[in-house]
């Protein structure tokens, strides 16, 4: 997955970075299901990499990318980038090193893979339905708001 | 030795699949198994597509190469894999040589949870379902790869014609398939099933396939899935994105030789994962006809001689024709073979009466039997129907199936909520 | 094997950190605006990882405090995430598609109008 993102953000051919992409979606996909929670893999599968990645890949073919690519590509201040992400970083070791105590080791719970879709709807049809509704809306507004952007005379 | 036929013996009768038993090594061979009859469905199919389209027709279709063009299949995989193999020039070369795989992997990963019988199944995901959904429809992204890396137009707006395709009818079938598995809750246990082993095993207690329940909602919800699917697969009468007449091939106009062929042979796998889905859904999976109504030993006993009689069936058309072959000695080897053909047939049907096969292959066999049915309504609509305009296309994707898919869900939910309110008030 | 190492959730967090940075470094210092999107894709999904990894440890907490093996929190809401990148990605294509309709380069560094 760690190959995949890097393959994301340094391949001067965006139609190389999606086809990295798709890969680090599925690795991703991969261990969702290591974490026990093969409903979100699936979900990731069907929607980002079966949904966005095709999204993705249209937009790169309606858009003119060859004179992209012969053009430089990277930032003019991609060294502030880099330090700001070095940065970033070791904020992130700080965090994970003073709290490692936290996280035990332990082996992992096994839980009864059957029930795991059937939980996840209990929940989001019951505690979470105001946040569902609000997503359908949403998704509404976005499809609205791509069809206007896109469309050549409103 | 022993050991070896109680091992062989133990996984034989084990009542789970390879994969919930952890047992790779039966999970490999299944996997083999699996591989193996899809290439030789695929061939099959070629065959049958050419005749069937042929006598509909009303011509002969391809008699010449073996008895009745029985090798025809193997010469055209002979001349693939013999022709030349051209990368256009500006071709993003590593694109294109990716898009076939793509294309061939998703369409052959999706066989891993098609459930050919209770414990047939290479492993039994309880997500299975969604796994087909997500898994096929990964295929668009190599469709797309592949039209983007011919570099030229014709490929290109195929490809995007293509996947624009296969993403709107996505939504279809995913609908339809929802209000199916919203049907496997209706069990006395009140939970529902995403996991293709368990829709079949509800569809048994329950007592009558999907497609039949909640008359008529179940049967629209097939239609709307048969009719997606067909647009999913890009097959007749939705393929203008890859028709010969239209657009010169389409998205796999530039891929020659060996390279279409995986093309071809993800198509047609494709059509067969998308068939096993709507059988298991709606039509009952492996279960052989009427398995609670006629139910018991002696019916039981004449459903298991189907296969072996099917079999037989078929070698006496063999023999039928063998005799009807005409009497010239440039015809010896076509009579010879197709006699020959004959009794390998025959011999296979009389393996399956004997009943340990019987009772193991039966519902691979009630499974296949209603896949090729489906396999046959593909090649019926392609000789049948003509050809969708792309906007109309797009307009039955969006505007008639969209709603209709939404009003069966709707109505389903409805019914099977006020089902218990409806019969025992 | 007794010296095989144990995949805490400490792990799962640090590959979504790692995550993290590609995305950020891919934000700050690409010029090509589709794949600065991509980046911004892969930021969301390391959150998503983060989100799931957590859900996965307070499966085994107590359940008064919200534990338990049935939430499904973190899984809910990494669906949520999942759908919100779709509908931004939607939108943030759009807004590609509308502004290479007037200017006919995908390079941010020449979106700079108020320096005219």
């Amino acid at each position: 997955m760690l190959i995949g993102g890097i393959l994301v953000i340094t391949r001067r051919n965006p139609v190389h970075s999606a086809l990295a992409l798709i890969i680090t979606l599925l690795a991703q996909a991969a261990i969702y299901l290591m974490l026990y929670a093969p409903f979100v893999a699936g979900v990731q599968i069907i929607l980002y990499a079966g949904g966005i990645m095709v999204l993705f890949l249209f937009v790169i073919m309606l858009v003119n990318v060859d004179r992209a690519m012969k053009e430089r590509q990277f930032n003019a201040q991609w060294m502030v980038g880099i330090v700001a992400a070095t940065a970033l970083g070791g904020l992130f070791m700080t965090v994970y090193t003073k709290g490692s105590s936290l996280f035990p080791e332990r082996a992992m719970p096994l839980t009864l893979e059957g029930d795991n879709t059937q939980k996840i709807a209990t929940m989001l049809y019951g505690q979470y339905m105001f946040s569902f509704e609000i997503a359908s809306l949403l998704l509404l507004v976005a499809i609205i708001g791509a069809v206007v952007m896109a469309k050549k005379r409103i | 030795m022993h050991e070896f036929l109680q091992y062989i013996e133990s996984y034989l009768t084990s009542d789970k699949t390879p994969g919930a038993a952890g047992n790779w090594v039966w999970e490999l061979i299944y996997i083999l198994l699996v591989f193996v009859g899809l290439s030789v469905s695929v061939i099959c199919m070629n065959w049958l597509e050419r005749k069937i389209l042929a006598h509909m027709q009303v011509r002969l279709g391809p008699m010449r190469v073996g008895p009745h063009g029985l090798l025809q299949p193997i010469a055209d995989a002979l001349k693939l894999l013999l022709k030349e193999d051209i990368i256009p020039a500006e071709a993003d070369a590593l694109i294109f040589w990716i898009a076939p795989f793509a294309v061939v992997l998703a369409a052959f990963t999706v066989f891993v949870v098609v459930p050919f019988g209770p414990t047939h199944a290479i492993t039994d995901m309880n997500i299975g379902i969604l796994f087909m959904l997500g898994v096929s429809s990964l295929s668009v992204l190599g469709i797309v790869m592949a039209g983007w890396a011919s570099n030229s137009h014709y490929p290109l707006i195929g490809a995007l014609r293509s996947s624009a395709q296969m993403v709107s009818y996505e939504i279809a079938m995913g609908l339809a398939v929802v209000s199916a598995v919203l049907m496997t809750s209706l069990n006395e246990s009140g939970t529902g099933t995403l996991s293709m082993i368990g829709i079949v095993q509800a569809q048994l207690a329950q007592g009558e396939w999907f497609i039949f329940k909640f008359f008529p909602l179940g049967l629209i919800a097939f239609f709307i899935f048969a009719i997606a699917m067909v647009a999913e697969t890009n097959r007749a009468p939705f393929d203008l994105a890859e028709a010969e007449s239209e657009l010169t091939a389409g998205f796999h106009t530039e891929y020659s030789g060996f390279r279409w062929s995986l093309f071809f042979l993800a198509e047609y796998s494709a059509m067969i994962a998308v068939s096993s889905i709507a059988v298991t859904l709606w039509l009952g999976g492996w279960l052989r006809p009427f398995p609670n109504w006629l139910s018991g030993t002696t019916w039981d006993r004449m459903f298991s001689l189907f296969p072996g009689v099917t079999f037989l069936f078929l070698a006496a058309m063999c023999f039928y024709n063998t005799v009807r072959m005409p009497k010239h000695p440039l015809f010896r080897i076509q009579t010879i073979g197709l006699a020959g053909f004959g009794v390998v047939l025959g011999l296979i049907g009389l393996i399956l009466f004997i009943p340990a096969v019987s009772f193991r292959v039966q519902d691979v066999f009630w499974f296949s039997a209603k896949v090729a049915a489906f396999m046959y309504l593909y090649i019926w609509y392609r000789g049948t129907f003509p050809r969708y305009r792309f906007d109309q296309l797009m307009q039955i994707g969006w505007k008639v199936l969209l709603p209709i898919g939404l009003g069966v869900l709707i109505l389903t939910a409805s019914v099977a909520l006020l089902q218990p309110m409806i019969w025992h008030p | 094997m007794e010296s095989m190492l144990h995949i805490t959730t400490l792990h799962y967090l640090v590959l979504g950190a790692a995550l993290f940075l590609l995305g950020v470094i891919g934000v700050l210092t690409r010029r090509n605006v589709v794949i600065v999107l991509m980046s911004i894709e892969l930021i969301l999904n390391a959150v998503n990882l983060n989100l799931v990894a957590f859900s996965h440890y307070w499966q085994a907490a107590p359940a008064k405090l919200g534990g338990g093996p049935g939430s499904m929190h973190g899984q809910i809401f990494s669906i949520f995430v999942i759908t919100d990148a779709a509908a931004e990605a939607a939108v943030g294509l759009g807004i590609l598609i509308a502004f290479f309709r007037n200017k006919e380069t995908i390079n941010i560094d020449e979106v700079n109008l108020l320096k005219w």
